[in-house]
């Protein structure tokens, strides 16, 4: 039995989010028999850890400020072992477009992109180049900020016209942009849990939306307007295929106790991957419980082996 | 750690689909979104926000409310913690008869059901008549917590434009004919006429006139939401289209919470006999009756102060904060910005360049610490994106001040942004949807009113100037 911090909230957009994967980590957390305090992240997060002492930090953040780095880096000045990646996993996968030269490096396929700051718009006439780059990845495009974890800030754009409006929406999460080709296909998302081992791929989710356009990135996210089916159902070796790019993507980044990469499958069973999430969701319609259920690990077990991998870094 | 004895099985997945194939029908459209959870760190106290649709309620003399509730104590302790009855207590509905006289309407307090909150009347009004897949007609944009309650029943909403006299009433006839001609019968036209939410405008008396009229000739309900009437800052007060229709098909909901406190739940309804009993068994099964202690307290504070003392300090005291607002609009906003000039109520309404999607602009001023309510949840066809709801009851005037500026900030960068995207100057013209018709149009005459959301701009900064 050990004293556990469980960190949640935060000041991302994704706080709320945060909240209620914080919420059910505890209540697991209590059932396997650990004393169990729950922390708003806030300014007082260090007074608060060193008061406490806790034998272990759970981080169930997400977003700006949990996921990126910032409070592992925290934690390991305080020597709080804690759950999840460490800092340099962490501040790779939360910026997409480090994510994604990453993966090109090393062979991993996802869609072409090209990514700008504000900065290149403002003061390097990026903006003459966006034909030239509207060319090199066809319509329709994707545009997104780098980092944002959620929905927020995905644009569609469907033609060149579409493409300003999106690149100031997507500069209002971001001072990182990137115009992605858009790929047409099915949504999937491989669970990475690290066991004795080594990490293991659990059995993949496919998120179908139930009506409307598919390129309303909104649908995917609101509870009701999303089916999601587990294990989904693709031919063994497409499946492989996604496990398997899903943990190379999880082991160059060097992910650790566990994750999410979220990929597309294309009308010729091709595999793209999007972007992989240190943290992902623990929430009750969360995809990373899901799939561990799928394998037969239940939440509460699922929260112990986490939890454990904290102490065997 | 040691292996848990027999632990609850409880926040499973597994649990979670067996409740969720409890959910009735009607639940699916209680969507959660990411906008939401957005609009959730609006709440953070570092945030000045124009977001909620507050009152001030700080404004209130503690004393009063010390005095109110010794006075409960000593006279009426026992009353006051009992049930009452459904529709309201006998005195509550003399109180109300009051508020309305103070906009010159005449109620009979046997048409008057004591609600809790005007939010009640909203969800009883629709249960009472809506089906799924029946039809209500509302001004586009409309209150969202109404078009939540609406959907809840699993309604059609068809939502007519406006311009700045409120509700095209002309294109309610054609909708109506449209609606008529695909055999859709609305149940009911629901409209705030009076400094609306979010809208910010006010339905002309040539316009309440023809609503009026539409609503006899077509024999169509008609539900007037009027929280703001009293909360008039300029002009003349206009006939409420309950005055102006006598309560035959005008249904009229009013409330306590902006003219006195939102924390009492203390609305009303006024409907013909009919359709109030029908409401009244609705409002039994939903909660047998209105707070006693909330009605008596309203009672005690009108039998021992004038009420309308505190209206007039509450309409002294916004008149100041929308004043603020309007400068800082024309002081820190854009020149593509549009925005409507309340001549009374809580909210102001603007429009930014269509570029803008105040949804993502949201994320970037709350990164400065400042929050709105992002227009896209005022429409149900997806309009309103480039829109925004700002409050400015609630927040000093100062606040006021630098959050507008904060907002201004942010704008002027996606606009600039904007302007080097697409080699455009950054001083674009005003958007061509949204120029204005004559603030002091011909009586009478909708059909030649543009389909406008706001008043033109120069004629905006004559107005604020004037003011």
């Amino acid at each position: 039995m050990s004293r556990v911090a469980v960190l949640a909230g935060g000041s991302s957009f994704e706080r709320q989010v945060s909240l209620r994967s914080g919420a059910r980590v505890e209540d697991a957390l209590e059932r396997l028999g650990h004393e169990v305090v729950g922390i708003d992240v806030g300014r007082d997060l260090v007074g608060r850890l060193r008061e406490l002492e806790p034998d272990v930090a759970f981080v169930a953040m997400h977003g700006a400020g949990g996921e990126d780095g910032t409070v592992q880096e925290l934690l390991e000045i305080l020597g709080v072992p804690y759950t999840g990646s460490g800092v340099p996993a962490c501040a790779r996968a939360m910026d997409k477009v480090a994510t994604k030269h990453l993966l090109l490096e090393h062979g991993v396929p996802t869609p072409p992109f090209f990514a700008f700051n504000q900065t290149a718009f403002r003061e390097l006439g990026a903006a003459d180049a966006l034909p030239a780059i509207e060319e090199r990845l066809a319509f329709p495009i994707v545009v997104k900020p780098s980092s944002q974890g959620s929905a927020l800030g995905i644009k569609f754009a469907r033609t060149a016209a579409d493409v300003p409006a999106a690149l100031v929406a997507a500069f209002s999460y971001d001072h990182k942009v990137l115009l992605e080709r858009f790929v047409d296909g099915r949504d999937l998302a491989v669970s990475v849990l690290d066991g004795p081992d080594g990490p293991e791929a659990l059995p993949i989710v496919e998120a179908v939306p139930r009506e409307g356009d598919v390129y309303d990135f909104q649908a995917r996210y609101e509870i009701g307007r999303t089916e999601f089916i587990c294990p989904a159902e693709l031919p063994d070796a497409v499946a492989e295929r996604a496990r398997e790019l899903a943990l190379r993507t999880y082991e160059l980044l060097g992910c650790f106790g566990f994750g999410r990469v979220d990929l597309l499958v294309d009308g010729d069973g091709e595999l793209h991957v999007l972007e992989a999430n240190p943290i992902p969701g623990l929430t009750e319609t969360s995809l990373l419980p899901q799939a561990a259920e799928a394998a037969g690990i239940g939440f509460d077990d699922l929260v112990g082996r986490i939890l454990a991998s904290a102490f065997a870094r | 750690m040691s292996p848990p004895t027999n632990p609850p099985e409880r926040s499973t997945r597994r649990d979670l689909e067996r409740y969720a194939g409890l959910f009735s029908s009607r639940t699916r459209v209680m969507t959660s979104s990411a906008t939401r959870d957005l609009m959730a760190m609006s709440d953070r106290p570092e945030v000045i926000s124009f977001a909620g649709g507050l009152p001030d309620t700080s404004s209130f003399p503690t004393d009063v409310f010390a005095e109110l509730t010794a006075r409960i104590a000593d006279e009426s302790c026992a009353r006051a913690l009992q049930y009452g009855p459904t529709d309201g207590l006998a005195e509550t509905k003399r109180c109300i008869a009051d508020v309305m006289a103070a906009e010159e309407m005449t109620v009979d307090v046997d048409d008057v059901m004591v609600t809790t909150g005007g939010q009640q009347v909203l969800d009883l009004v629709t249960k009472t008549l809506i089906d799924p897949g029946d039809t209500i007609v509302a001004e586009g944009p409309s209150y969202p917590g109404a078009l939540n309650a609406f959907q809840a029943y699993q309604a059609n909403v068809v939502q007519v434009d406006m311009d700045s006299d409120g509700m095209r009433v002309d294109l309610l006839e054609e909708t109506l004919d449209r609606l008529e001609a695909e055999g859709r019968r609305p149940k009911f036209v629901y409209t705030v006429p009076s400094f609306q939410n979010p809208g910010g405008v006010t339905m002309s008396l040539p316009r309440r006139r023809r609503l009026v009229e539409v609503a006899r000739e077509r024999e169509l309900l008609v539900l007037e939401d009027n929280p703001y009437g009293l909360l008039r800052y300029e002009g003349e007060p206009l006939p409420t289209l309950y005055s102006l229709d006598g309560g035959v098909y005008v249904m009229y909901l009013g409330t306590f919470s902006k003219i006195f406190s939102p924390g009492l739940r203390l609305g009303w309804v006024v409907a013909p006999p009919p359709v109030l009993a029908r409401m009244n068994l609705g409002k039994q099964q939903a909660d047998l009756c209105t707070s006693t202690l909330s009605q008596i307290l309203v009672q005690s504070y009108f039998a021992h102060h004038d009420w309308r003392d505190y209206v007039g300090s509450l309409t002294e005291l916004y008149r100041g904060r929308r004043d603020t607002m309007l400068d800082a609009l024309a002081e820190h906003f854009p020149p593509q910005a549009e925005w409507t000039k309340p001549g009374g109520g809580l909210f102001i309404w603007a429009t930014l360049p269509d570029f803008i999607d105040t949804s993502d602009l949201l994320a970037a001023a709350l990164r400065d610490n400042v929050a709105f309510v992002p227009g896209e949840g005022a429409f149900l066809d997806g309009r309103g994106r480039s829109s925004m709801r700002l409050n400015f009851s609630n927040a000093d005037e100062d606040g006021i001040r630098e959050g507008i500026r904060r907002i201004g900030e942010v704008v002027k960068e996606q606009v600039a942004l904007y302007g080097t995207l697409t080699g455009e100057p950054a001083q674009a013209p005003p958007r061509d949807d949204a120029v204005a018709d004559s603030a002091e149009p011909a009586a009478g005459d909708d059909g030649g009113a543009r389909v406008v959301e706001l008043p033109r701009r120069d004629e905006r900064d004559r107005r604020a100037r004037r003011s």
